[in-house]
């Protein structure tokens, strides 16, 4: 099966990544296809390479980039959503005129048109997050 | 107000879906409304068969008279009644919803279908997408 995913909160608040990402790699390990990731709301602040989590916890974020480079994942985060919450890319920084830049390895930023698309082209779209 | 996507491909392959964009949530208070109606008005571009539901404190987001000044923030209501511009002309609202908020049809700042509960569900059943904020 052609499957989305949409992480709706942020890391370590709430369990959705965690949910999110169990279900990913459960679904994988099945042999169903991950269309793609999509994180919208606070589930962009799962995306900051900056995060720094005590020793003996789960690195979600580090977590969700392994993940995306042993099964060539397609992690996206909305941009109208990141630039809201302070997440950017090295290209978006540079537009912006900031001077750092934080978004973790395997996730890339787009637009909200990539979770639309997501919809359409997978056989179901399964949302974690309030 | 609303970014439009960067890399926007409508061109689905004349895939058409029915898609459902779920409001629980009163308008201020959390951001879920507003990112809600972002992506609902992107998924005009698309050419599906988009409707909104409004259930739960949902309802508020169509209230009239919304006034945001003392909160800071800006008020989006007016964007519900461009949605007719961009084709999405079904917006339903469970009735049981409004009944125990003490609101009515009239107190809503565009043209609604009420459905009860039980006629919400049987619309939600028939979806093939459904995106709930």
């Amino acid at each position: 099966m052609k499957i989305g995913v949409l992480v709706n909160e942020g890391p370590y608040t709430h369990e959705a990544s965690d949910s999110a990402y169990s279900f990913t790699k459960a679904a994988i390990e099945k042999g169903h296809e991950i269309y793609r990731v999509f994180f919208y709301h606070d589930g962009v602040n799962n995306s900051t390479r900056l995060t720094e989590p005590p020793r003996d916890d789960r690195h979600i974020v580090n977590r969700w980039s392994e993940l995306a480079k042993a099964h060539n994942l397609d992690l996206v985060v909305c941009i109208a959503a990141a630039q809201r919450r302070g997440i950017m890319d090295e290209n978006e920084a540079k537009r912006q005129g900031k001077d750092a830049h934080n978004l973790a390895d395997g996730f890339r930023i787009s637009g909200l048109g990539q979770l639309v698309e997501a919809g359409i082209q997978c056989d179901r779209l399964v949302t974690f997050g309030d | 107000m609303f970014t439009s996507s960067e890399d926007m491909d409508t061109d689905e392959g004349g895939i058409v879906k029915q898609f459902m964009f779920v409001n629980r949530k009163a308008p201020y208070g959390t951001i879920y409304a507003l990112e809600g109606l972002e992506v609902v008005l992107i998924s005009a571009a698309f050419e599906q068969d988009v409707s909104m539901a409004f259930i739960d404190d949902g309802v508020f987001e169509l209230k009239k008279a919304q006034d945001t000044k003392e909160l800071g923030q800006k008020n989006f209501s007016p964007t519900y009644r461009a949605l007719e511009g961009y084709d999405i002309e079904k917006l339903y609202v469970e009735k049981e919803s409004l009944e125990a908020r003490g609101l009515t049809e009239d107190d809503l700042l565009v043209d609604v279908i009420v459905l009860d509960h039980a006629e919400m569900a049987a619309k939600m059943a028939e979806q093939d997408v459904l995106i709930s904020f």
